[in-house]
């Protein structure tokens, strides 16, 4: 579990995050969801270290990440996989080469038990003969699973993604979503995902928390955002005709 | 101006000290360092042969047609020939010439890998990523740089052979006199020194440029050209403090 207490950020003399307390639970699908410049990656680069705050504690299970030293940083760090917004993968390493390279770097596997892993990894998110690939030449869907794969190779305890849909089609970006709640499932990680895409919001979101101008506006899950009153999070999360429909629908059936 | 120059010099100190630290893994390291000695050492050859062999000749050339005097012997052109590469061209102006491309071609790699996340994503997996991404290349640079000087020395001598080969401007007997007449060795080493400074400036301050970038490809591009302009006046600097040292 990861818990946040009374986080405040300031970038050149402005606020980002104002006293965000918060709670992600282990084998859950968390997610920090608000609009564009709420805050929510500044939060999420806050959680992993990425960005130091001005105020508040981040803790580990109970080991707190601001009195750390680099040690022990960089031990947590071991036990932490990130899927970046572009999927951040080495353009000069092939598909098997991203998957094989935390493995290089940390692990204490021989050689053919690294490639026996990352390809164990690969198969994982559902990808086949892409090994020799570079990450021009794949899908924009194939990169983020192959991002994910790679996040997962070191089997960590801590998952975060920070919008793991962005650029994809409602098809992948579902096949995403999937993925990502089977392995926090599979491999009772503690998942953080920084979304705004609805879609995720009501299908995977075990656990959410809204961000609102750098305020911790509304803590939930899939099931009682339906029925939140938070004006700001029903114009976030059913703003379009789709949704709203939805959400009248979710409410006769409720009141029946 | 002032204090921004001293936050800037004090941002590169504070990177140096990520830089030049133990890998974490050499295996890693060294794999990596025969990459970068491909990539920014070798590939480098045939743009110093090609630059080397013209301005040599040019040399030669003009050497012959400006020292017209019965005062002045017939094998100084292979003699100032000779001086003018190994004192200043294979070095100090082979090295403005690699400042452009391989400072370039670092900073614009280093500030892609940043604007990508890729160096975010080094950093979260506990990643020293200033060290893992740069002392490869500072060390492989540093490394195959005197080897570039001393090539450019010889292909520059070569050049200058050519036109008294194929030229009636002067004969080669003269020209070959002129480059074996009071040859001091030092210079030679003199010129391999300066080489290994300006590749580390080369090396130090592109991937510093690279690593801090912020924002998008423009900015990629900015602090490619920055590095280039920024490194090639400290090459010049360096020029002018280390033949003062070695020189004097």
């Amino acid at each position: 579990m990861i818990e946040v207490k009374n986080i405040s950020k300031w970038f050149d003399g402005v606020q980002v995050l104002h006293d965000i307390n918060a709670r992600f639970e282990t084998g859950k699908t968390n997610l920090i969801i608000g609009q564009s410049g709420s805050g929510k990656t500044v939060l999420l680069k806050c959680l992993v270290g990425l960005l130091k705050p001005e105020d508040g504690e981040i803790y580990y299970d109970g080991r707190c990440l601001n009195t750390m030293n680099a040690e022990q940083r960089k031990e947590l760090r071991m036990d932490i996989g990130m899927l970046f917004q572009g999927s951040a993968l080495f353009d000069n390493e092939t598909v098997l080469g991203n998957v094989m390279f935390p493995l290089k770097m940390f692990s204490p596997l021989s050689h053919k038990e690294q490639l026996e892993r990352a390809h164990f990894c690969i198969d994982r998110v559902g990808l086949k003969n892409a090994d020799n690939k570079y990450p021009s030449e794949i899908s924009g869907g194939m990169q983020k699973r192959v991002a994910i794969a790679r996040a997962i190779s070191l089997n960590p305890k801590y998952l975060f993604c920070d919008e793991p849909n962005s650029g994809l089609d409602p098809r992948t970006s579902l096949l995403i979503d999937d993925l990502l709640s089977d392995i926090t499932h599979e491999y009772q990680m503690t998942t953080v995902i920084n979304t705004h895409d609805m879609n995720s919001v009501l299908g995977i979101g075990e656990h959410i928390i809204f961000i609102n101008k750098g305020h911790c506006d509304w803590s939930g899950n899939d099931k009682s955002i339906y029925r939140s009153d938070n004006q700001s999070l029903n114009d976030l999360v059913f703003a379009s005709t789709l949704f709203k429909e939805v959400k009248r629908y979710m409410e006769r059936n409720a009141n029946k | 101006m002032i204090t921004k120059s001293i936050k800037t010099f004090g941002r590169y100190c504070l990177f140096l000290t990520q830089v030049f630290r133990t890998p974490d893994k050499w295996k890693v390291f060294f794999k990596q360092l025969l990459t970068e000695i491909s990539q920014l050492g070798l590939d480098s050859i045939p743009l110093v042969v090609i630059i080397s062999i013209f301005i040599g000749a040019v040399i030669a050339i003009q050497m012959t047609i400006n020292i017209v005097s019965p005062l002045v012997p017939s094998y100084s052109t292979g003699l100032a020939t000779r001086e003018i590469l190994l004192l200043e061209f294979s070095s100090t102006m082979m090295c403005l010439i690699l400042a452009g491309k391989v400072g370039s071609n670092i900073a614009s790699e280093i500030g892609t890998m940043r604007v990508t996340e890729q160096i975010d994503a080094m950093d979260i997996m506990g990643i020293n990523s200033a060290n893992f991404i740069v002392l490869p290349k500072l060390i492989g640079f540093v490394l195959f740089v005197p080897v570039l000087c001393v090539l450019s020395m010889f292909v520059g001598l070569w050049g200058g052979w050519l036109v008294a080969e194929f030229t009636d401007m002067l004969t080669v007997e003269n020209y070959v006199y002129g480059i074996q007449s009071f040859f001091n060795e030092w210079y030679v080493w003199y010129g391999i020194i300066k080489t290994v400074v300006f590749a580390y400036i080369i090396a130090t301050v592109a991937s510093f440029y690279g690593y801090y970038v912020k924002g998008g490809a423009l900015e990629v591009g900015k602090a490619s050209t920055n590095a280039v302009v920024s490194s090639s006046i400290l090459i010049l600097l360096a020029d002018v403090i280390l033949t003062k040292l070695l020189l004097q």
